[in-house]
């Protein structure tokens, strides 16, 4: 089944922070089991595998659940911050 | 303490987030007249925050007992759904009754960014001063460890007051970061993803049997979580339905399925799928849910700092209950500060020790004692409760209802069997006790 979440993303509503990504993928060649699994658990589908087999990850989509900087406790495989205050999701509904 | 002499900068408390818990908290503690400073990383309170959603009108009422003359509830709950799926069909109990429709009814949907925009206002209007899209970066300790305050992303300022309220939501990186609880475990946070469907009015009342502003919500479990440990829910607003589905993250680190091809199955079921027939998504959502209950509780109290709501894990996954905890646990915490300040005494650990006391007398902790067992049952049944008894359940209601020139005896047979088949009957056994075991 391929089902897009991009398509329902853009009925989001986002500030971006341009330049200042608040989550960043530490430099890898091979991903780890843990960050290769990102590119199918995240809700956003935010990583995605590059050419060269490594795990890129774009976060203007991010929803900021955090489920990506749990599942890579043990690998320490990203770098998770909070987007700068007024940034990020805007949720309307919530 | 604080009194009129001290500079203005210098609160008597800081809450750190602006959801149910920290505005149960500031709001308390502002009516009781502390001088209370609210920080809130989005760009207006509730724009970060996600949730179902159901109020428990018991827990805001202790609050705000007349929450109901300007609140933005949007349905109250007359009938609730429980349902067992599998791919084609449904087992469900359905409870619906007229004395739902009550005065002051118990339970009501609502959308939490007009309803977090509210309740905002109420702890303004109590005197709070709130300040979004500040997100605080880390505690100010003293050498001793004790919290005095927070430092912020707006350039790095730092903010002073006697005490601090961690209501940062399930994430807590402010608590975990200052070493005062432990990064979340997979296994004990559900990831759920939510969609907004918009419907017009007269549209979602004919589709659930409606009028006024009753509503319905429906729990589902089954095969549409592929066995991980998870459930679904379609909760009816008054022009939109949410509709959504959660597991564990650790089900689905280790799984094959992406959330929203869970949340694309659930819409997608023929027992779901005529009910959002036409609808309008206007938002795509992701939220975790803290699911380790009693044993996963951290820390919630020392010198200078208490944690309220969902960094404190008080969710019973059970009941699907969160945000009556995170109220109940930000009202305790603002009463005991604001008890401690009226008698001078200080915010030490010692102290506000008595937190944990209150919550533990209170239905907080009793129902989170209570299931206890309850993750742990989950996760060791996880295959059968989400996938073979769902099956099974369905099979059995398909054969029995059927007719078919069987006669009934064989038809009994028929379910005998197949339940021995596909879960022998120690394992069935098994499974009751464990479940008793944990429920008790």
């Amino acid at each position: 089944m391929t089902i897009k979440v991009e398509d329902t993303l853009f009925s989001n509503r986002y500030v971006v922070d341009s330049g200042r990504a608040h989550i960043k993928v530490k430099p890898h060649t091979i991903p780890s089991p843990a960050l290769l699994a990102l590119t199918r658990v995240c809700p956003a589908h935010c990583y995605e595998l590059n050419d060269r087999g490594q795990v890129e990850v774009i976060a203007d989509g991010c929803l900021e659940c955090g489920t990506c900087r749990i599942i890579c406790q043990d690998s320490q495989d990203i770098e998770w911050n909070y987007p700068r205050g007024g940034f990020g999701v805007l949720f309307k509904f919530g | 303490m604080a009194s009129a002499q001290q500079p203005n900068d210098k609160f008597d408390v800081i809450v750190i987030g602006a959801g149910p818990s920290g505005n149960a908290a500031a709001y308390v503690l502002a009516r009781g007249g502390l001088r209370v400073l609210q920080l809130e990383r989005g760009e207006y309170p509730g724009s970060k925050n996600v949730q179902g959603a159901i109020l428990y009108a018991n827990a805001l009422e202790q609050i705000i007992p007349d929450f109901r003359d300007d609140a933005p509830l949007e349905r109250h709950v007359i009938e609730q759904r429980i349902w067992m799926l599998d791919d084609k069909s449904y087992v469900g109990m359905n409870y619906r009754s007229e004395d739902f429709n009550e005065e002051r009814p118990n339970r009501y949907t609502i959308i939490r960014a007009p309803f977090d925009k509210w309740f905002s206002r109420k702890v303004r209007d109590a005197g709070a001063t709130i300040v979004c899209e500040t997100t605080v970066t880390e505690l100010i300790r003293t050498e001793a460890g004790r919290v005095i305050g927070v430092r912020t992303d707006r350039d790095g300022a730092v903010v002073l007051a006697d005490m601090v309220i961690m209501a940062e939501g399930v994430n807590g990186l402010v608590g975990q970061r200052s070493g005062l609880r432990p990064e979340l475990k997979p296994d004990s946070v559900a990831l759920a993803v939510k969609e907004m469907h918009f419907l017009p009015r007269e549209t979602i009342d004919a589709r659930f049997n409606l009028k006024g502003a009753e509503g319905v919500v429906i729990e589902a479990m089954g095969t549409v979580t592929d066995g991980m440990v998870g459930t679904a829910f379609l909760y009816t607003n008054q022009e939109s339905i949410s509709v959504g589905i959660g597991c564990l993250v650790s089900d689905f680190k280790t799984g094959t399925a992406a959330p929203y091809e869970l949340l694309h199955r659930f819409k997608t079921h023929p027992a779901i799928a005529p009910l959002l027939e036409g609808a309008e998504v206007k938002e795509y959502a992701a939220h975790l849910i803290p699911e380790g209950g009693y044993n996963s509780i951290p820390q919630l109290y020392g010198d200078g700092w208490l944690i309220v709501g969902d960094a404190g894990q008080f969710v019973n996954a059970v009941h699907r209950e969160g945000s009556n905890m995170a109220m109940t646990s930000g009202r305790l915490a603002a009463e005991l500060v604001i008890k401690l300040h009226r008698m001078r005494e200080p915010f030490s650990s010692e102290n506000l020790a008595e937190y944990h006391t209150m919550l533990k007398n209170s239905f907080v902790m009793k129902d989170l004692k209570k299931y206890k067992g309850i993750p742990g049952f989950l996760h060791s049944s996880s295959k059968h409760v989400f996938g073979t008894y769902p099956r099974l359940l369905s099979q059995a209601a398909q054969t029995w209802f059927r007719v078919d020139g069987a006669d009934k005896r064989e038809k009994e047979r028929q379910i005998v069997s197949m339940m021995r088949k596909d879960r022998s009957f120690s394992g069935l056994i098994s499974d009751a006790f464990k479940l008793v075991r944990a429920w008790r």
